[in-house]
């Protein structure tokens, strides 16, 4: 009898150093889920970022490059530029893509680097310790926002919709947004991811698939309330979907390997 | 045949030998006094079908590098002064994850914005590290246009011969000049041997699966890093010291200048000379590795050093340490972006001569 489901060939079999409940074990997992799906396991590189995902390499069992913080997509342009033929995963938190890195994912997008950028926004910092991110929200608990994000009379300004604002930028191909929060959502970022990884190995241009995942450490809630908190609070502030899909209409559509 | 002597300025001699060095990918944000090499690698490695990109700024050329050097490239940056300063972040990771990588400094005055005119402000940024950590960069100081090209060339071979990066430590003057320049042999990249250490071709190379990375929680396991990049260091002090003489032998006075502040030492020194005084020139060319060493037996048999240099005394704090107390050592400086001319220098040499 064929094996349905099984642990996938590109993420090791180790206990992962993340927070009971963090959503970076699922989203790992279906990444190298559609690794392996299209065969690309040993033409596979992930630049795992500064933040809880630096561990990323240890996970994922096929080459890694760590960058600087918020540098991860110039190193990935560096990568791809070279090995157009692997796939290049560029893999960011939010402070990473949206704080110390805008500059470097703007200008990646706009020259349409060939790369996907899995950009996990879970609105707060997670490795330093719970401070606001950039894409925290208004009213959100941070250890820099004890008060709460206050945008105005604090001055710590709005949370950041990086698709919709990648999206006016020519070189963005596919952007979607997806999030971990049920099995539902889970299984539609995997097919925005496969979709991505399909483009870039087309060399079609930039995609990104921004995946809304939970902190449960740092928002100060058990795992359960986490995923609740994620549905009732950040799907209303970062719809799901494809935000943006100017992909190659004459592609073939996603085959199974 | 004969071989071809061209006449280029020193920023595009500098391209020119990464261009036949085999370098793969060039990546650089515009900046004055450099231009012309950013400008001549755009022309030359697009041509090539190579990688070529004007980048958003200094921070994402030198991890655009980081990235194209993880994959076992030749890859190189350039910039002047106030841009190098914003790579540093990168160079301290490209050294923390042992990446080849060529960085040009075509220096000019500063600090801050400064000016655009040359200088050798830059010497203890480029001989410390210059970013945060323990570690230091392979330093090489051309005097022309046509060393200049040279050691570029030569740069890309001993960063991967030590998996670290090499800085070229130019000035304005070096970078705008015009001189004949004989270029190296040029070397097709696709001749060149993947590398084991990098990523990308797993299967062709037949190897598990790598990580590049510089980050280490476990201090016993960073600090083992460290020492073992360090015994590294130790092996390159030993093998790669370079420096010229010009008439120390029985030199009483001995300039210790490098790149345009030594060929105006060498002026200078040809003045003195006719004069009949005794001056002699010492030209480091690496500047890390330093050659403390020759310096100290030199100051052994009696001579007095005169530092020059296009800042307010960096260098000298290096000379000072090789003679380690044994001979005196004098100080000319001009900085700003002022040359100091050989006439200022060798009166500054006979000031001293009364000593």
């Amino acid at each position: 009898m064929e094996i349905a489901y099984k642990h996938p060939k590109s993420l090791k079999s180790i206990q992962t150093k993340y927070c009971p409940g963090c959503g970076h074990g699922v989203i790992h997992r279906i990444i190298a889920e559609v690794v392996d799906e299209m065969g690309l396991q040993t033409r596979a590189i992930i630049t795992n970022p500064v933040g809880c995902s630096i561990y990323a390499d240890m996970y994922f069992d096929f080459d890694s490059v760590q960058p600087a913080h918020g540098r991860t997509p110039a190193a990935s342009t560096g990568i791809k530029r070279m090995l157009p033929d692997h796939l290049v995963i560029c893999y960011q938190g939010d402070g990473d893509l949206a704080a110390i890195g805008t500059a470097e994912i703007i200008h990646a997008a706009n020259r349409a680097e060939k790369f996907t950028t899995i950009f996990v926004n879970n609105a707060i910092y997670g490795m330093t310790g719970g401070q606001m991110a950039p894409t925290t929200l208004v009213g959100q608990h941070a250890t820099t926002a004890p008060e709460g994000r206050d945008p105005i009379n604090a001055g710590m300004g709005y949370p950041i919709r990086v698709c919709e604002l990648l999206a006016s930028l020519e070189g963005t191909k596919y952007l979607a947004r997806g999030a971990v929060n049920n099995m539902v959502n889970i299984r539609r970022t995997k097919k925005y991811i496969r979709k991505a990884f399909e483009a870039q190995m087309r060399g079609e241009g930039f995609t990104m698939i921004e995946i809304l995942s939970q902190c449960p450490t740092n928002w100060q809630m058990n795992p359960v309330e986490s995923v609740e908190w994620l549905e009732k609070n950040m799907i209303p502030y970062y719809p799901l979907g494809e935000i943006k899909d100017t992909l190659s209409t004459a592609a073939a559509p996603a085959q199974a390997h | 045949m004969a071989e071809e002597i061209r006449l280029m300025k020193g920023n595009e001699a500098i391209g020119e030998a990464a261009v036949r060095a085999g370098c793969r990918a060039y990546f650089g944000y515009p900046i004055t006094p450099q231009n012309e090499l950013t400008a001549y690698m755009a022309r030359h490695m697009l041509a090539r079908g190579r990688t070529f990109i004007q980048a958003e700024s200094e921070v994402a050329a030198i991890n655009m590098v980081y990235g194209a050097a993880s994959t076992g490239a030749r890859a190189m940056t350039s910039s002047s002064s106030p841009g190098v300063s914003l790579k540093q972040e990168g160079i301290s990771y490209l050294c923390g994850a042992d990446l080849p990588a060529v960085v040009i400094n075509v220096a000019r005055a500063g600090p801050g914005l400064g000016g655009i005119s040359p200088a050798q402000g830059d010497y203890f940024q480029a001989t410390r590290g210059g970013g945060h950590g323990d570690y230091y960069t392979i330093v090489l100081a051309p005097k022309g246009v046509q060393e200049a090209a040279d050691l570029t060339y030569e740069a890309f071979g001993l960063a991967e011969k030590w998996r670290m990066p090499v800085l070229i430590l130019a000035d304005g003057l070096i970078g705008q000049m015009m001189e004949g320049v004989v270029l190296p042999e040029p070397i097709d990249p696709v001749n060149l041997q993947r590398k084991s250490w990098a990523v990308g071709h797993s299967v062709e190379m037949a190897r598990p699966y790598n990580h590049i990375s510089s980050i280490n929680l476990i201090p016993d396991e960073l600090e083992a890093m460290n020492r073992k990049r360090f015994e590294r260091y130790a092996q390159i002090k030993k093998e790669l010291i370079r420096y010229e003489e010009i008439e120390v032998e029985d030199a009483d006075i001995v300039f210790v200048a490098y790149g345009t502040s030594a060929r105006v030492s060498h002026g200078a020194l040809q003045i003195a000379r006719a004069k009949g005084m005794k001056v002699g020139l010492f030209r480091p060319i690496t500047l890390w590795p330093f050659p403390y060493e020759q310096l100290y037996r030199l100051a052994e048999r009696g001579k007095r050093f005169l530092c020059v240099e296009m800042s307010m005394g960096q260098m000298i704090e290096d000379v000072r340490l090789a003679v380690s107390g044994k001979a005196p050592v004098y100080f000319y400086g001009r900085c700003g972006g002022n040359i100091p001319s050989q006439e200022e220098v060798f009166a500054e040499a006979l000031r001293l001569s009364g000593k």
